[in-house]
């Protein structure tokens, strides 16, 4: 299962752990089980349909472009970061 | 895309010794002139003030004494009245804009803080703050408009610095702020915007692992990107609704997006002319002039109305990066290895949230392997411009306070400190300290250059004489890129960009088209243009231009090759398969025809070539660096004196070189004036002190020495020639490298910037003081 990593100022929500295997094909279906086991975080990350402005998601490490449409792969990594610009 | 392994070869190119040809390339790696380079020289380019159109006015903006004040009114009849005032507005002229966070251009922004940075409404939150605008007949009667225009203020006590802002009794800038953490959002008025956090591993244990741990505390004040060419907006609104806007920018496309949204006009009745740039930097993301060009140009009957800023008002009110507060804590074992870090970084956003200390957090332990750690990171509002992008936002005084500790920790471990950063350097596969794991990067590779080039072996001899080293990081950006290139009958290629061209990017984006298509550099036609001519483009920064648009370029390239391919087949009454096409040569059995006869076979024969193509190339491949710096300090009056430069980078694939070395020699630069000599001055009230060149000191030419340049090329496989950003990681390490540097001259650990002359003394005079007294 893809490999979510939480992070750290919603770690209270997940009990402390640093990271949680999930069920899902994208990275709204990663936010979708995260929210069933561990209410709350769906509310932290997103706005409506959408990740909240000034958040991104990478996956494997590498930046999406898509948000909450982006494919994972079973062995996925995934790691919410604030978004960086550049000058 | 993949790379072809025979042109991904990790190779140090040296200073000057790279020639096209080399891995197999025609164009890419070769330093032909640049298309724009004769009309700059001889002063003929188009830049921002130089646009002139008939029944034009000319605007000046009215800017606030105070750093913190609430408008209890505005009086402008006087103005009005003056003869030759054909406008005046007020933020009463602007739309009410609602509180939303909006993704627009780099990052996320509160439309309402845009729109009340281009005109104050309630208060005014830093000394510049504009508060009205005229237009008028001439400049001197906009000015003399200005003066008559009177404000009340109710003068409120300034917020100046991250540290006070953070106190709990500090006045508050912003009534409706409050602490976002996460999507938590704070239960009382605040002047911290945003806390973020990176945490992972067991600090404690980490630390209780460590044989050594040093904890220092740094502060920074902020400092202007500087650029030459002052900020220059020009509008028309016409009596159709139509807007044209001529302006100086990093992207036309973002400046439409914003005016739109400040204004409330939809984007396809703006349309925005990028002129010839003077320097960017970041700075020139945001606007400024452009809404307040509009609505003088609405309000004044239809006139185009140019505004050009002074350098007052650009250093007054356009947007410094952060001044900073940041602890670092690290620990690490006798044998080098770093055991866990701690840091703490508070980032000056000026009057409204938004500073990079997200890009700094990312910047500040990248280059190190780490199993513990914590980074928290606090956005604070201060009376100040808002900030703006600084190439590598938040990243130069990031790796100031984090490589002077790494400095600190190999020195006391008696570890050299290139030596420290192989033993814990980042390589691919290893964590990056935000989270995520690196692809191909060339960290290793950059230390590895400086400790072998001739530089760190030289002796460096007499007194108060010193070497420092530092590394930097920095993400780069890929964006969206348009262009389009059509085929022209004598065997030219016209291309149309987006992207405004800072630093010879004309030239490295068609070097790529002209490789793509196996035709000489000469070729290519390159042209600018504006946001109707051309699909959306993501600014001019990040470190982005070269990668992304030239990876349009290629991609053009190959799509006009295979529109020549079935044309020249059809010619040849065959198969586009069957045709070969090779070093700009059409073959079909004996049948041959070189690119230009092509071309003007196609033009006679059959309907015109054009391609366009669109791209959003997110592998950009992060960029790092390793600078070694020689000091020589004054003990008598603090200067100091750079004696000598190396700056070791990996670029991915150096397009033109002679431009790659450009942009780290002028990165290096601008860290030289960051560490040793730029700030920020206010009086006690807030005001600004020394806004101009005079006061506010950049480097010239004759406090440099010519910096030298070592390219490492690791391709980066995201790219089809191997491409990385390279214009923002070079201003990262200078002001670290040249602390350890002077260290090591001197005996004293810089904890502040700039570190002038003043700054010097009182160092040594409180190293000399401590060393008298009595044990």
């Amino acid at each position: 299962m893809p490999v979510v990593w939480i992070p750290p100022l919603m770690r209270s929500l997940t009990e402390g752990q640093e990271t949680v295997e999930v069920p899902g094909n994208s990275i709204r279906e990663l936010v979708d089980a995260l929210d069933e086991r561990y209410p709350g975080i769906k509310d932290r990350l997103c706005d409506g349909d959408q990740l909240r402005p000034g958040i991104t998601v990478t996956v494997d490490g590498t930046l999406s472009h898509k948000g909450l449409r982006e494919r994972v792969e079973a062995h996925s990594e995934v790691h919410f970061v604030p978004a960086i610009g550049g000058g | 895309m993949t790379v072809d392994p025979k042109r991904d070869p990790i190779k140090n190119s040296g200073n000057g010794s790279q020639k096209a040809g080399s891995n197999g390339y025609k164009v890419i790696g070769s330093r032909p002139l640049r298309p724009d380079g004769d009309d700059k020289v001889t002063g003929r380019a188009i830049f921002g003030a130089d646009v002139r159109l008939p029944g034009m006015l000319y605007g000046k903006v009215l800017r606030s004494p105070h750093a913190h004040a609430r408008i209890l009114s505005i009086d402008t009849s006087r103005a009005e009245a003056l003869p030759g005032v054909k406008a005046v507005i007020t933020a009463a002229d602007m739309p009410d804009v609602e509180s939303k966070i909006q993704e627009l251009g780099e990052g996320a922004i509160n439309l309402r803080y845009l729109s009340d940075n281009i005109l104050a409404h309630k208060k005014t939150l830093y000394h510049g703050h504009a508060v009205a605008a005229v237009a008028a007949t001439n400049p001197h009667i906009a000015e003399e408009a200005t003066e008559l225009i009177q404000v009340e203020y109710e003068v409120l006590p300034p917020v100046m610095t991250a540290q006070e802002a953070m106190a709990d009794d500090a006045p508050i800038l912003l009534p409706d702020l409050r602490t976002d953490e996460m999507g938590v959002r704070g239960d009382k008025p605040t002047n911290i915007g945003g806390h973020l956090q990176h945490k992972r591993g067991d600090l404690e244990a980490g630390f209780a692992a460590a044989d050594v741990i040093v904890e220092r505390e740094f502060f920074t004040s902020p400092v202007h990107q500087g650029y030459i060419e002052p900020q220059a907006a020009t509008a028309i609104y016409n009596t159709d609704g139509q807007i044209t806007i001529w302006t100086t920018t990093q992207g036309a496309f973002g400046v439409r997006d914003q005016v739109s949204e400040i204004l409330h006009i939809p984007v396809s009745r703006i349309k925005v002319i990028p002129t010839e740039i003077g320097g960017g930097f970041g700075g020139k993301l945001n606007v400024y002039l452009e809404p307040l060009a509009v609505l003088l140009s609405q309000k004044s009957g239809h006139h185009p109305v140019k505004l050009v800023m002074t350098r007052d008002e650009v250093l007054k009110a356009t947007g410094p990066t952060s001044g900073s507060h940041i602890r670092v804590k690290m620990g690490a074992t006798k044998d080098g290895r770093i055991t866990a870090a701690q840091v703490f970084m508070a980032y000056e956003a000026g009057a409204y949230p938004g500073s990079p200390v997200g890009a700094g957090s990312g910047v500040i332990l990248a280059p190190y392997r780490l199993e513990n750690l914590q980074i928290d990171g606090y956005d604070v509002v201060v009376n100040k411009p808002r900030s703006a992008a600084y190439r590598a936002p938040g990243g130069t005084n990031a790796a100031f306070a984090s490589e002077s500790v790494i400095d600190e920790l190999s020195e006391k471990l008696g570890i050299d400190p290139l030596e420290f950063r192989l033993i814990n350097g980042v390589k691919e596969g290893d964590r990056r300290a935000d989270g995520p794991v690196y692809k191909r990067i060339g960290f290793l590779e950059t230390v590895q250059a400086i400790q072998n080039h001739p530089h760190y072996s030289a002796p460096l001899e007499g007194k108060f004489r010193g070497r420092g080293v530092a590394s930097g990081f920095w993400f780069n950006w890929g964006g969206k890129s348009s262009a389009t290139a059509s085929l022209n009958s004598d065997g030219t290629v016209s291309l149309i960009e987006g992207s405004p061209d800072i630093g010879g990017t004309r030239a490295s984006i068609s070097m790529q088209l002209a490789e793509s298509l196996g035709i000489p550099y000469e070729s290519v036609k390159p042209q600018v243009t504006d946001t109707d001519s051309v699909a959306y483009n993501d600014v001019t920064g990040g470190s982005r231009t070269t990668f992304a648009t030239g990876y349009a370029a290629y991609e053009l390239g190959q799509k006009l090759k295979n529109v020549m391919l079935q044309r020249i087949a059809d010619l040849w009454e065959t198969e586009p398969s069957a045709v070969n096409y090779e070093d700009g040569v059409f073959t079909f059995g004996d049948q041959q025809m070189t690119f230009q006869e092509a071309a003007a076979k196609i033009y006679r024969t059959s309907e015109p070539v054009m391609v366009s193509t669109t791209v959003y190339p997110k592998n950009f491949g992060p960029g790092f660096a390793t600078h070694v710096v020689d000091v020589e300090v004054d003990p008598e009056t603090g200067k100091v004196t750079i004696l000598r430069y190396t700056a070791a980078q990996d670029v991915g694939k150096a397009v033109h070189p002679s431009y790659v070395e450009g942009q780290i020699q002028g990165g290096v630069t601008q860290g030289v004036g960051w560490g040793l000599n730029e700030e920020y001055v206010y009086d006690e009230q807030g005001r600004l002190m020394n806004a101009s060149f005079l006061d506010y000191r950049i480097p010239t030419a004759l406090d440099m020495p010519m910096i030298e340049t070592v390219l490492v090329e690791v391709a980066n496989p995201g790219h089809p020639y191997g491409v990385r950003g390279v214009g923002e990681v070079p201003i990262v390490p200078p002001a670290a490298a040249l602390a350890n540097a002077i260290y090591r001259a001197v005996g004293v650990r810089m904890n502040v910037l700039p570190m002038s002359p003043a700054r010097i003394l009182e160092a040594l005079w409180a190293k000399e003081s401590s060393e008298k007294e009595p044990v």
